[in-house]
């Protein structure tokens, strides 16, 4: 139990009105532990480390863009799809507001890969950090579910048939399976109640996440952040205070975020996309090629390369929770890949991999696209399997003693 | 019992260890039971609602569908497929019985008149809508590129199971009744 006894406690609010303050509330203390002078960060942080705190500013984009998208937006179908257009065409900035939203969507997608990707590569997962991870992942299933429900919201064409593909997922529950897609929907097809659960659920999980992402910054905190070098780090002389240093390289970030974000909003909004989602959902026609937003791609492109119905799904589910054994598949000491020849070389084939998979899962499920997304698949399983053995047999490369050896 | 003690937090002794084991145990499960009684409500509350699930059913005129061909309609917001097969189509079909394996069914069960097929008209691997398919005679569908034969039954993964079939019944020579 803390100790009861009372600390020094500033009693005149003129004096210092701050201190005063935050001997009552805490709260300066707080954001100057977590993100301010007293928080210590290594001292060797390269710019992959500028994703983590990205990837927050991405998340209060969405959250800000989406609170005044929602008070023009219509949750029925059949209003759904006009009041889009009409934040398009009549809403004062209402286009604006929506291409944020929208860009902003993929770009929080592209920050929390690339902050996965650097995760995978400095073996951050590793103990002590495998809740730290685990936490990353939740988030990362939440931000689909939040995206795949925004996507609806318009009622489009793909929104319409990406609900229904998507919803029908769960029909491989054993038993009980039809009867929740049932439940999911509220009704025989993807419809009303649908539309207007899926928004109420689309406004609420942002806020879950900013939660979850609090218990990541928690877990952050109790081990610090991991480094390229991936050397445990006691000595005090390997750290800097995260601020001035970390705020301002991270400030940094952000300037080139926005201005490629900024581009994207003004000069090719919808390039990521799809025309078809311009027009109102059809339950009686799906258009001749459907796919999802491309951030899904790669685990689209899983479901779809086995023929079996059931065996598909559970690899695509599976493909990411395996993210969640990972700290124990991967049994090197070693935790960067730069000491890791062996693992290193996987590694890089993993991530091209990956984006082999997002190609192919753009492409129409026949001849030699699903030759190659069976291929593709196969190597996905087959670089986790393999961690255990790689670990058992891999010649790591002689660590430095210390960052500044390095 | 014991005198009491000075100290403000009881001491072991003092305690009937069952007799709390026993009233945490109870009362934990009377607070989940609670609990789960409480959810019925709000899970109850998603499921399809009453105007919904009211039995709809569609009325057809069989007679705007020319030989040959298929129409589709919409009944609890799902599309049917309502196929007025021909003599050779009904011919693949029951050829089609001893070669399609996936999930072997006569085509005889599937049809109450052999030149009405009645199929809802959602694949059976996530639910898009087939189109027709010239060179098989039956359906393909554009999501992930499952077929299904004359009698809608699959013929090519990654649907496991045939096109269903909706309940229906012939009101008359010219009417047909879904649901
Ligand atoms: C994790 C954060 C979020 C993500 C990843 C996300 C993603 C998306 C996506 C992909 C769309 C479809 C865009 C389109 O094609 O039009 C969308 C639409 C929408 N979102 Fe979000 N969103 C997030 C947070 C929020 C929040 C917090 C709100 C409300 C406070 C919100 C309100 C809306 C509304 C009203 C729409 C429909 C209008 C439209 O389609 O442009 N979103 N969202
Ligand atoms: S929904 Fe028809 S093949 Fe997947």
């Amino acid at each position: 139990m803390a100790s009861l006894k009372p600390k020094a406690v500033e009693q005149n609010i003129t004096r210092n009105p701050l201190k005063w303050f935050d001997d009552r509330l805490p709260l300066v203390s707080l954001i100057n532990n977590s993100v301010g002078r007293n928080f210590p960060a290594p001292k060797n942080l390269n710019y992959m480390w500028n994703f983590g705190s990205l990837a927050g500013i991405a998340l209060v984009i969405q959250i800000l863009t989406g609170l005044f998208l929602a008070m023009h937006y219509k949750a029925d179908v059949a209003l759904a799809f006009d009041s889009v257009q009409h934040i398009m065409r009549n809403v004062q900035w209402g286009w604006l507001i929506r291409n944020l939203h929208m860009v902003g969507a993929s770009f929080f997608f592209i920050v929390v890969y690339v902050h996965m990707a650097r995760g995978l590569y400095y073996g951050s997962y590793k103990s002590p950090r495998e809740v730290l991870w685990g936490i990353g992942v939740i988030i990362f299933l939440i931000m689909m579910a939040t995206a795949f429900m925004g996507y609806v919201l318009p009622w489009g064409q793909m929104s319409y048939w990406g609900a229904t593909v998507i919803t029908n997922l769960l029909s491989v529950i054993p038993f009980v399976g039809d009867e929740v897609v049932v439940w999911i929907w509220g009704g025989y097809s993807v419809g009303d109640p649908t539309l207007t659960r899926f928004y109420a659920l689309h406004f609420l999980l942002p806020f879950v996440i900013v939660g979850i992402v609090i218990l990541h910054i928690w877990a952050l905190h109790e081990h610090k952040s991991n480094n390229p070098t991936g050397l445990d780090l006691q000595d005090e002389k390997d750290f800097i205070p995260f601020h001035p240093y970390y705020t301002v390289k991270d400030i940094f970030g952000l300037g080139v975020y926005l201005i490629a974000f900024a581009l994207m909003v003004f000069y090719a909004p919808d390039y990521l996309g799809h025309t078809d989602n311009y027009i109102p959902a059809n339950p009686l026609v799906t258009p001749a090629h459907i796919v999802p937003e491309w951030y899904f791609l790669p685990f689209y492109a899983i479901l779809r390369a086995i023929p079996i119905k059931e065996l598909g799904v559970v690899a695509m589910f599976g493909s990411i929770l395996i993210l969640f054994v990972l700290p124990w598949l991967d049994s090197s000491r070693v935790r960067s890949a730069r000491y890791r020849p062996l693992y290193r070389s996987l590694y890089w084939v993993f991530l091209l991999n990956f984006l082999v998979l997002g190609w192919v899962g753009s492409k129409p499920p026949e001849g030699i696209y699903v030759l190659i997304a069976r291929f593709a698949t196969a190597y996905y399983f087959l670089f986790f399997a393999l961690l255990p053995v790689v670990a058992r047999v891999e010649k790591t490369r002689k660590l430095p003693k210390t960052i500044d050896e390095a | 019992m014991a005198k009491p003690s000075s100290k403000p937090t009881a001491s072991a002794s003092d305690v009937d260890a069952d007799r709390r084991k026993f009233l945490v145990g109870t009362t934990a499960a009377v607070g989940a039971v609670g609990a789960a009684c409480c959810a019925v409500p709000f899970v109850g509350s998603m499921a399809p609602s009453r105007d919904v699930a009211a039995q709809a059913t569609v009325d057809i005129n069989l007679s705007e569908i020319p030989e040959g061909e298929a129409k589709t309609y919409l009944w609890q917001g799902k599309p049917v497929f309502v196929w007025h097969r021909n003599a050779a189509q009904i011919a693949a079909a029951k050829a089609g019985d001893t070669t399609s394996t996936m999930d072997p069914e006569p085509d005889a069960k599937r049809v109450q008149k052999p030149e009405w097929l009645v199929v809802l008209g959602i694949c059976t691997h996530l639910g898009c809508v087939p189109i027709r398919n010239d060179e098989v005679g039956g359906w393909r569908c554009p999501c992930h590129g499952s077929q299904f034969d004359v009698s809608g039954r699959v013929i090519h993964g990654p649907a496991g199971t045939n096109l269903h079939i909706p309940p229906y019944t012939f009101v008359d020579d010219n009417t047909l009744r879904i649901g």
